[in-house]
């Protein structure tokens, strides 16, 4: 039988055996101290099964409190920290340290195409602006009263349950050269959120929707580089949402 | 880094001295060209959609034309060596290749003009930049295609 020391210290060998040195390389901007933004390398003991999150965190409540991030729910619903892992959008709170060779440096970085605040916080207006572009709310022509429950069928339902998914994190719009190019492009979010409406049976402002995104700056700026359907957390198919809307603007004129 | 006390936790030192406090703000970052409630909204019709539909349609036709072209031009009868003014006079003094020729000149260069100006709205940042590289384009397309016309249309043979 093994003496109680013993046991101890086997017990802290195997807590400990799991974890792996990992090295975070992050992208630091302050504009308060320097114009420029910075590679900042942290190393971390840290169980690779846990998240990039998770890292984040151990680096901001243990080594470094200035490290500046969004998160709010850390379980993949909110939509608060996407960013660039690796040189890939992702969630944080979704992506596993296993998943992305610890054995190298991970890279985080802010997601690309918005204005940078700090470290890995951007300016959310211009995305969320495109979103309110296409009137993400149910419109009804005559029957604006909600007097009753609108019915709708399951396969009506069905037509558009892929983009119901989408929780605005930014992850496709930021991932796509046209909006890095120009963001005065709608980008992926705000159409994936406009196909939800546009084929909902109970809504009536189609038309007006398909308009807004017939724009110079809407749809037809697509280069079907699927960027957001691979940065999609949700995995929603974006780049063939964005595809059905040019269906329907094509089909509906002619 | 001049404090050597343990900082609280979740407070670090922040690295170098500021450079701006209360009574000098940091300055307000601009997005370079972002979409705001005042974004003046162009309405083109269906200029846009029309000018997609085309690039789909003359793509699939200009595969036929252009390999068809090359494929008479460089592989068949000798290749290039063949080509001269009398190979390019006995081809024209038929409808069939005036009419090839002049389809595959209007589509190739309406199709590439309306890539470059993709390109030109995808990463010409400033709006006179844009307008110069456009007015650019729109006017060697315009001159190329008349030109190319009007040579198809009064080639002579017997030219001296």
């Amino acid at each position: 039988m093994a003496t109680p020391v013993l046991d101890k210290v086997e017990a802290e060998a195997a807590a400990s055996d799991h974890l792996i040195t990992v090295t975070f390389r992050i992208r630091r901007f302050n504009p308060e101290v320097s114009a420029d933004a910075v590679w900042e390398d942290f190393q971390l003991e840290i169980d690779p099964k846990e998240r990039v999150l998770d890292g984040l965190h151990k680096i901001k409540w243990d080594i470094d409190g200035t490290l500046t991030f969004r998160r709010s729910c850390a379980h993949g619903i909110c939509g608060s920290d996407a960013m660039r892992i690796n040189g890939k959008n992702r969630l944080a709170c979704k992506t596993l340290i296993k998943d992305i060779n610890p054995a190298k440096p991970i890279t985080v970085e802010p997601i690309k195409g918005l204005t940078v605040l700090k470290d890995l916080v951007v300016d959310m207006d211009p995305f969320f602006q495109a979103y309110r572009d296409v009137m993400p709310f149910l419109i009804t022509k005559d029957t604006n009263e909600p007097t009753r429950e609108r019915l709708q069928s399951a396969e009506d339902r069905e037509r558009f349950d892929d983009t119901t998914k989408c929780i605005l994190c930014a992850a496709c719009t930021s991932s796509c050269p046209v909006f890095w190019n120009d963001g005065q492009y709608f980008g992926p979010a705000a159409i994936v959120n406009a196909h939800r409406f546009i084929f909902d049976s109970r809504d009536e402002a189609g038309e007006q929707r398909l308009e807004i995104l017939n724009d110079r700056d809407g749809v037809w700026r697509c280069r079907t580089t699927f960027n957001c359907t691979d940065a999609c957390p949700r995995g929603i198919e974006v780049t063939k949402a964005i595809q059905e809307v040019k269906r329907a603007l094509i089909t509906r004129r002619f | 880094m001049s404090t050597t006390e343990t900082p609280a936790a979740g407070v670090g030192p922040v690295e170098g001295a500021p450079l701006f406090d209360v009574d000098n703000p940091a300055p307000l970052i601009e997005a370079p060209r972002k979409r705001t409630k005042k974004t003046p909204r162009s309405t083109r019709g269906n200029f846009e959609m029309a000018a997609w539909l085309f690039m789909r349609l003359s793509g699939v036709v200009l595969v036929v034309l252009v390999l068809g072209h090359l494929l008479i031009q460089l592989v068949l009868d000798g290749g290039v060596s063949k080509i001269g003014f009398a190979f390019v006079a006995g081809r024209w003094a038929s409808p069939f290749w005036q009419v090839w020729d002049l389809l595959m000149l209007w589509l190739a260069m309406l199709h590439g003009a309306n890539g470059l100006r993709t390109i030109i709205n995808d990463y010409a940042e400033r709006a006179n930049t844009r307008l110069w590289l456009k007015g650019l384009l729109y006017t060697a397309t315009v001159f190329t295609i008349l030109l190319g016309s009007l040579v198809i249309f009064t080639f002579d043979p017997n030219i001296r």
